[in-house]
C-alpha cells in the first residue's frame, strides 16, 4: 500500500506538486495520467525517494519514507523496481550485467545463479540472447524490455513505470502494454505507471488517476475515469483515447466533440 | 541545483546579481565540499570494490602512461636547451643537469602530469558522469539501493590519487632523460657528467614534496571532476554535458595552479623543505 498525503513540491517559483493526496492499494497497477509539465515524473520520483519533498508524507507499507536516512531508505528502495523514460541502462556494463547489478550489489549469489536469474527475468520480458549484447547494440523496445527485466531482477513489490511507451513505434507500444499487463497479473505486484498516451492507460491500468497543476482532479477505476464529468479530463480523453472506449453520452465529452465538429 | 543569474540586469539591480552571483558561487563551493566529505567518509566503509578501483587504476594509469611520458620528456628536452643556453652566457652550463633535475623533481613533473590527467582524466570524468546522469543512470543506480558516491566518485578519487604520484615518478625520470638527450645530443655535453650531478641533487625531500604535490593534485581533479559531473541537472541534455566537460577541464587547470604555490607555499616557506 503507498500513501501520498498532501505532498508539495518547488521548482525555483514553479509549484509542480501543490498538496497531492493519493492512495494506491496494494497489487492495483494505477495509471498517473495529466499534461506535460503537471508533475507526474516528479510524483514517481517522489515515491521513488529519489526527489525530496518540501512538506507532505510518502508512506509505503506502513514507513515513512520522506524522513528516512539513506540506509533505510536503500532497505525500502529493495522493494522498488522502476523502467526510466530512457530505460537508463548502464553503458559500460552488457545485458547481463545490468540485469544482476542490484543481485552482485545486495546478494551473495553465485556467477552461475545470477546468470539465472538473468535468464530467467529476461525469458519473463520475452527477449532471449541478447545477454551478452550492450546497451548500444539494442533497439529501443528492447532497451525497455531489458530495463523492465533489471527492474524485476530483485523481484520487487512495487514497480514504477515512467512513461514505459514513449519514443516506441505503435506495434513496440502494444507489445510493451501487453508485457506490463501480463506482468502485473502474474507477479501481483502493485505498479504505478505514468504515461500520456492513452491508449496505454485504457490497456494496463485498473486505476487512474488525472493531475493538473499539481493537484489530483480525478481518481477512479477506468471505468469511472471515462464517466467522470471533468471538462480538463474528458479533453484529455477526447484527444487521447481509442474511440472504442470513450463514453460518447458523458456531456462534458458531447460539449467537447460539438465544440470540434462546429470548429472544423 | 540553482541555476546562475543572467546578466539580463539594469545598472540599479547590479548589487543584487552580485550578491545572487556570490551566493551561487559560496553554494556551489558548499555542494563541492560536501560531496568531498562524502567520498572520504565512503572510501572507509565497507565493502571495498576493488575491482571498481582496479578497473579505474587501469584506465588512469595505463592508458596515460604514453601521453605523460611524451609530456614529461619533451618538457625536459626544453629544458635542457633552454637551460643550456641561459646558463652559457655565465660560464656554468655544467649546472644544467641539477636546473633540469631540480625543475622537473620539484615542480615540472607532477604539474606537467596534473595538467595531462586534467584535461584528460578530469574531463573524460566528468563527461561520463554528466552523461549519466542526464540519462538517469544515476537516478537508477540509487533505486536500485546503491550509493552513487561510493560506486562512482570513491573508485575515481582513489584512483586519480593513487596514479598521479605514480604517473608523476614516471614524468620525472623522462623529463630528466629528455634534458639528458637534448644537452648531449645537441650540445656535446658530457653523459657521465650529467647523471653524476642528477644523482648529486637529488635528495628523498624533493622526491617526497613531489609526490605530496602530485596526490594533492589527483585528489583535485577527481574531486572537480566528479562534482562537475554529479551537478548538471538532468534537463541539462548534450548542451549541460559539453558545458560541464569545459567547465571541468578549466576550473581543474586553475584549481592545480592554487593549490601548487598553496603547496609551495606550506612546504618551502613555512616548513622550510628544500
Amino acid at each position: 500500500m503507498i500513501s501520498v498525503k498532501d505532498v508539495r513540491k518547488k521548482f525555483g517559483d514553479n509549484q509542480v506538486l501543490n498538496g497531492l493526496d493519493l492512495e494506491i492499494p496494494r497489487g492495483e497497477t494505477l495509471i498517473i495520467m495529466g499534461r506535460s509539465g503537471c508533475g507526474k515524473s516528479v510524483l514517481l520520483k517522489v515515491i521513488a525517494g529519489l526527489i525530496e519533498v518540501d512538506t507532505g508524507e510518502v508512506w509505503i507499507d506502513g514507513t515513512e519514507i520522506t524522513t528516512l536516512k539513506k540506509k533505510p531508505l536503500n532497505q525500502i528502495r529493495r522493494k522498488i523496481g522502476m523502467l526510466f523514460q530512457s530505460a537508463a541502462l548502464f553503458d559500460s556494463m552488457s545485458v547481463a550485467e545490468n540485469i544482476a547489478f542490484m543481485l552482485d550489489q545486495h546478494t551473495d549469489l553465485s556467477e552461475q545463479d545470477m546468470r539465472k536469474i538473468v535468464d530467467e527475468k529476461l525469458k519473463l520480458v520475452d527477449l532471449d540472447g541478447v545477454q551478452d549484447l550492450r546497451p548500444a547494440h539494442l533497439s529501443g523496445g528492447m532497451k525497455k524490455r531489458v530495463g523492465l527485466a533489471r527492474a524485476l531482477a530483485f523481484n520487487p513489490e512495487i514497480i514504477l513505470y515512467d512513461e514505459p511507451t514513449t519514443g516506441l513505434d505503435p506495434v513496440t507500444c502494444t507489445e510493451i502494454n501487453e508485457l506490463i499487463r501480463d506482468l502485473n497479473q502474474q507477479l501481483q505486484v502493485t505498479s504505478i505507471v505514468v504515461t500520456h498516451d492513452m491508449h496505454s492507460a485504457f490497456s494496463v491500468g485498473t486505476l487512474m488517476v488525472m493531475l493538473h497543476e499539481g493537484k489530483q482532479i480525478a481518481y477512479g477505476t477506468p471505468e469511472e475515469i471515462i464517466n467522470e464529468d471533468h471538462p480538463i479530463l474528458q479533453q484529455f480523453i477526447l484527444f487521447g483515447a481509442p474511440d472504442q472506449i470513450l463514453n460518447i453520452n458523458n456531456p462534458t465529452l458531447k460539449e467537447f466533440t460539438g465544440r470540434s465538429t462546429n470548429g472544423a | 541545483m540553482s541555476n546562475p543569474p543572467t546578466e539580463n540586469a539594469s545598472s540599479g539591480e547590479n548589487t543584487n546579481i552580485l550578491k545572487i552571483r556570490l551566493h551561487y558561487m559560496l553554494s556551489e563551493i558548499g555542494e563541492a565540499v560536501s560531496l568531498l566529505a562524502e567520498t572520504i567518509y565512503q572510501i572507509f566503509k565497507r565493502p571495498l570494490q576493488l575491482d571498481l578501483l582496479l578497473k579505474q587504476l587501469l584506465l588512469i594509469g595505463f592508458n596515460s602512461l604514453s601521453v605523460v611520458l611524451v609530456s614529461g620528456f619533451f618538457t625536459g628536452m626544453v629544458l635542457g636547451v633552454q637551460g643550456y643556453v641561459q646558463l652559457k652566457p655565465y660560464a656554468v652550463e655544467g649546472s644544467v643537469a641539477q636546473f633540469v633535475s631540480v625543475s622537473v623533481v620539484k615542480e615540472l613533473g607532477p604539474m606537467i602530469t596534473a595538467f595531462v590527467l586534467s584535461g584528460r582524466i578530469g574531463a573524460s570524468i566528468t563527461a561520463e558522469l554528466s552523461t549519466m546522469k542526464v540519462t538517469e543512470q544515476i537516478d537508477a543506480l540509487k533505486v536500485m539501493g546503491t550509493n552513487p558516491v561510493k560506486y562512482l566518485v570513491v573508485p575515481r578519487f582513489l584512483a586519480c590519487s593513487i596514479m598521479l604520484p605514480t604517473l608523476t615518478i614516471f614524468s620525472t625520470f623522462a623529463g630528466i632523460f629528455g634534458g639528458f638527450v637534448a644537452v648531449v645530443s645537441l650540445f656535446g655535453f658530457n653523459g657521465y657528467f650529467y647523471v653524476l650531478e642528477v644523482q648529486k641533487h637529488l635528495f628523498i625531500g624533493s622526491v617526497l614534496i613531489s609526490l605530496i604535490k602530485a596526490t594533492s593534485f589527483g585528489m583535485a581533479i577527481a574531486a572537480v571532476g566528479c562534482y562537475k559531473g554529479f551537478s548538471i541537472s538532468t534537463a541539462g541534455g548534450a548542451e549541460g554535458v559539453g558545458t560541464a566537460t569545459t567547465g571541468s577541464a578549466v576550473i581543474s587547470l586553475i584549481t592545480i595552479l592554487v593549490l601548487d604555490f598553496i603547496l609551495n607555499h606550506i612546504l618551502f616557506n613555512i616548513l622550510g623543505l628544500i
